[in-house]
């Protein structure tokens, strides 16, 4: 291939990493839902579609990128509030599958939500004053909002570590998901804490969208494809686990890029191959643990 | 007057014995009772599908993701051996058949060794695989075009014409194709096969203590699905004249479940019932409003909180049945 | 406003059509006089196009308006079916299935991609029921999908791609690189640039296929930065054009190379902003600022503010008003509504309805039309509407189309 230098293929490793944080993060946000409550939230692509829209109404009324960053996943959170109480509650002990179409059900209401009240088209996002532009890394000139991003999505998975590994609350987390029954003979509130973790989990998607939406066009249906990528990642990493989740999001977003450099048309495929291979050979992933679900 | 209850339960016994010959009765006064016949059509093929796919997921308890590959297969197959061929149809649709359910030996082959939610991932991940090999063959497929040209004159069989461009015939034809599958799956579900399909839904380890071949049960049931989904979409390329791209898609596999739950999952008819429902619903609602999204989820969630055995299913529940019938 | 217009239509028709449904069994009664002219219009008014779908059914709207106004024919009123075929060929077959069967409409106006025109015109030839197509294809011309019953009064890439080709190349450079949608309407694109682009001695330097509706395109942007073109040209459409001109203004593209795009679409340019279309230029088939300088654009862009509240057209739109108009106006020349004379009369009809002199080509009955060429405006934008600056008009010549013979016609 002509031109293929050095140069080339750093800047994109670094594109990779820059789409493969976004992957890790909405990935995250979906393994820490189905590690504590067993759901898989096929409604999360949805959430992320909504924290974008929100994401641009509020910069575009206030001016202020930092107070929408804040304000938009405590409103995601709110809603994925109400969705684990009223929506997700009552299907507990049916089995795995009916959360799940719960909430294909809900993406499709909330996606049609979204048309009526923000409209068809979609809207023109806007990237944040001060970090448009493009700046020289040494192997080229890579936009600044996308370095923003992988710092941005760095700072905000260690801060989730950090919740998880030293809080009382994360160590909650923790043994949820390796064994609810103890749990509750020990004495902590099961219920609330599923309504936190639900929350958290949407509120992770509607931050990864706000912070998505000034790389990509804003519309309604930009969840779908973002949701069938989550679910390899979350595959590829292992579905219980918050480790897997980051690495493979990256990952994927590595592979994605390589193989766009090399063979564009097949870049989608490739992802797609990628979790069919890790399924067959080593079905609980990266990182899961064995048996889980089985 | 109200008729009595042994008399009600002596007829849905009696229509329950014979289901094969109830759903024949039903589906024959559909054209009628539908607004216009492509939709009927639609309700045949789709209903199909929905029940192809509901042996795996209603009767065995395995979600798929992927079941739309098998839709697109049949239609593909069929299309491509008129289109590029000129085989004729009966050919066609053997092929058609014959090649989904040949993805299915594969894709099961592939599937069967995970469980639980890792085959419905796996399910989607191949199925979404076949879609991109079907979307890049554009000169056998067409691509994102889809196929087009798939025509089937008109011939005469025992002195009667069934010509396709006479929509009251197309719908009788494809009819009877639809009844000898839905007898074929009736007739799987009576068997001793049947009974073991059953037996794996309710204790997968029990079954195989018992020294039932779990996995080889499995695959013989993927690929049983996947020919009757097959059997669908050939139906449906010589209904529209083409095959569309997305009939691939894992969105199109969404629609089986969504069709299957709607109607009721473990239920012999209950799928038909759902695939019916939705699409009769999809088209009145998008002659009112654009948002018939809005109200197909909603409605759709409503069923898995409020009837998670479906709009049959719940019917059956309250129907006075002898223990055997379903 | 123009939102309700459709709606009390459709439920009038569904209305009409459930009372007349109740009765199964289709009479065939021959047309009394009064019995209105049924024209379908499959289209997508719901998904990504929706926009501009129903900028096509508004549009189409007032042409039936301005039809039965001056009297119809012969005392008949024409009349528009509106259908949402959500962008689905699946949908739009059997809509189409729908408005024939059961509507027993006399013609088919519609679609708006290849995918769905292509479906759309499957099961109207097979019926031998008129289908005028409003939405660009190349495969629609070529003798493998056409027959007689096909008309497409839409332009295609060959010719869309070739006018853009022959305006960059000669000020921008020679060095060519594509940014292209990998489905076959993208393919086609890139075949007409090349063509044209051959001709002046251009080069094509990669073509880099993306997939279809691929939301981040900073994966390829590296490596066409690297190749340093003179001209990237976006083959792509709608969402995707808007993606990829937004990232390319992200990656600093514009800074080494121009970006052109053969179909630069108005609901696009409103979509993605002035800044990130700043700089690009591209070809369609109707600006409403055509009103400068051709009468019959005046003339319908009013007709169009006066019914839809002050809103042009927009590019897409106008065809809906174009594609319903040839047919009326074909009737009332055949006097007649046979579909053979209509055929004849279409085929021998020329016409300016809203963008200077057009007609229809015998072989494949492609509207011949000129291509306007744009770009897009950043700063002194008057208002909404004002978005861009026309460049040229690529005048009418079937010499920048395929021939007959190329598309598979034995002349």
């Amino acid at each position: 291939m002509t031109g293929l230098t050095l140069d080339l293929l750093c800047m994109q490793m670094l594109t990779g990493i820059a789409l493969g944080s976004i992957y890790a993060l909405l990935a995250l946000g979906l393994c820490l839902i189905f590690g504590m409550l067993t759901v898989v939230n096929f409604a999360h692509g949805a959430f992320f579609m909504v924290g974008a829209f929100l994401g641009v109404f509020f910069l575009g009324l206030t001016g202020n990128f930092w107070f929408s960053l804040l304000l938009v996943p405590l409103i995601t959170g709110v809603m994925g509030l109400f969705t684990e109480r009223f929506l997700v509650r009552p299907m507990y002990g049916r089995g795995i599958d009916y959360p799940l179409l719960l909430t294909f059900g809900l993406s499709y209401v909330l996606i049609e939500l979204t048309r009526i009240i923000f409209g068809i088209e979609g809207m023109p996002s806007i990237t944040p004053a001060g970090l448009t532009g493009s700046v020289n890394v040494g192997f080229g000139y890579f936009p600044k909002y996308r370095l923003f991003l992988i710092l941005a999505t760095a700072v905000i998975i260690l801060c989730i570590w950090l919740f998880i590994q030293k809080t009382r609350y994360g160590l909650i987390i923790k043994a949820g998901s390796r064994d609810q029954e103890i749990l509750k003979v020990l004495g902590v509130d099961i219920a609330k804490v599923w309504l936190i973790v639900f929350a958290v989990g949407t509120a992770i998607a509607g931050l990864s969208g706000i912070l998505a939406s000034p790389t990509r066009s804003v519309n309604p249906e930009m969840g779908i494809p973002i949701l069938a990528e989550s679910f390899v990642v979350t595959v590829v990493g292992g579905m219980g686990s918050p480790v897997g989740a980051v690495v493979a999001g990256l990952l994927v977003g590595i592979v994605y890029s390589m193989t766009s450099l090399f063979a564009p048309e097949l870049a989608e495929l490739s992802i797609f191959v990628l979790m069919a291979v890790v399924l067959i050979i080593r079905p609980q992933g990266l990182f899961g643990k064995a048996g889980l679900m089985g | 007057m109200k008729p009595s209850p042994s008399t009600l339960a002596n007829i849905t016994n009696a229509l329950a014995r014979h289901r094969v010959l109830s759903v024949a009765i039903a589906l024959m006064i559909l054209p009628f009772v539908m607004p216009y016949e492509a939709l009927a059509i639609n309700i045949l093929v789709f209903g199909l599908f929905a029940m192809g796919f509901n042996l795996l997921f209603g009767y065995m308890g395995m979600l798929s993701f992927g079941h739309g590959a098998f839709l697109g297969m049949g239609g593909y197959l069929t299309g491509i051996s008129m289109v590029h061929f000129s085989l004729p149809w009966g050919v066609a649709i053997l092929i058609g058949v014959l090649g989904a359910a040949l993805g299915g030996l594969v894709m099961g082959f592939l599937a069967i060794r995970t469980r639980g939610i890792y085959f419905s991932m796996v399910t989607l991940a191949l199925g979404q695989i076949i879609y991109y090999i079907f979307y890049k063959a554009e000169s056998l497929t067409g691509g994102e075009n889809g196929l087009r040209g798939v025509k089937v004159e008109a011939f005469s069989v025992f002195g009667f014409t069934v010509d396709f461009l006479n929509p009251v015939t197309k719908y009788y034809f494809i009819f009877l194709f639809v009844l000898a599958a839905i007898w074929f799956i009736s007739r799987i579900l009576n068997s001793p096969l049947g009974a073991v399909m059953e037996a794996i839904r309710e204790n997968e380890k029990r079954a195989a203590a018992c020294g039932f071949n779990v996995a080889r049960t499995k695959l013989l049931v993927f690929i049983l699905s996947a020919g009757i989904c097959g059997l669908a979409g050939s139906l449906r390329a010589l209904h529209l004249s083409i095959v569309p791209i997305d009939s691939l898609h894992y969105l199109q596999s969404g629609q089986a479940v969504m069709m299957s739950i709607l109607g009721g999952m473990g239920t012999f008819f209950g799928p038909f019932i759902g695939a019916a429902v939705m699409l009769y619903l999809e088209d009145v609602i998008t002659s009112f409003t654009t948002h018939w999204m809005l109200v197909v989820g909603l409605i759709f969630m409503f069923f898995v909180l409020f009837f998670p055995q479906g709009i049959w299913g719940s019917i059956l529940h309250k129907l006075p049945l002898s223990k055997n019938s379903k | 406003m123009s939102r309700k217009l459709t709606n009390q239509q459709r439920r009038k028709i569904l209305i009409g059509g459930a009372t007349v449904a109740s009765s199964p069994f289709w009479f065939n009664i021959a047309k009394a006089q009064s019995a209105p002219i049924k024209i379908g219009f499959p289209t997508p008014l719901t998904g990504p196009f929706s926009a501009e779908a129903q900028d096509q059914a508004r549009a189409a709207d007032l042409a039936i308006k301005e039809f039965n106004e001056a009297g119809g024919f012969n005392g008949r009123k024409a009349e528009l079916l509106v259908r949402d075929d959500k962008l689905n060929p699946g949908e739009a077959a059997t809509r189409t299935l729908e408005l024939i069967e059961k509507d027993k409409v006399d013609y088919v106006v519609g679609s708006l991609s290849a995918a769905t025109q292509l479906s759309i015109n499957a099961v109207c030839k097979e019926r031998k029921v008129i289908f005028n197509s409003i939405s660009q294809s190349d495969a629609i011309n070529e003798v493998k999908d056409w027959s007689i019953y096909t008309f497409h009064e839409a332009l295609n890439p060959t010719m869309t791609a070739g006018a853009v080709a022959r305006y960059a190349i000669p000020r921008f450079g020679k060095k060519i690189v594509f940014l292209t949608a990998d489905y076959a309407y993208g393919h086609e694109m890139v075949r007409a640039f090349e063509r044209a682009g051959k001709k002046m001695g251009a080069t094509t330097l990669a073509d880099i296929r993306h997939p279809l509706g691929a939301a981040d395109y900073s994966a390829f942007l590296p490596r066409i930065k690297a190749l340093n073109p003179d001209i990237l040209v976006l083959c792509n459409f709608g969402r995707d054009l808007v993606n990829s001109a937004k990232q390319c203004t992200d990656f600093g593209l514009k800074n080494s190379m121009k970006i052109v795009t053969p179909v630069l679409l108005y609901t696009a340019r409103q979509a993605g902003g002035p800044e990130a279309f700043e700089g690009i230029m591209g070809g369609t088939s109707y600006y409403w600022g055509l009103e400068d300088r051709i009468p019959s654009a005046k003339i319908f862009n009013d007709r169009f503010r006066k019914a839809y509240g002050g809103a042009v057209p927009s590019d897409y739109g106008a065809l809906g008003y174009s594609g319903i108009r040839s047919i009326l106006q074909a009737i009332k020349n055949a006097k007649s509504t046979d579909t053979p004379k209509v055929i004849t009369a279409l085929e021998q009809l020329k016409y300016d309805w809203y963008k200077g002199p057009e007609y229809y080509r015998k072989c494949d009955h492609q509207a011949v039309q000129s291509v306007i060429l744009i770009d897009s405006k950043s700063k002194n934008m008057n208002d909404k509407y004002d978005v861009f600056n026309i460049l040229q008009i690529d005048p009418i010549s079937e010499e920048n189309m395929r021939s007959c013979a190329e598309l598979g016609f034995k002349v």
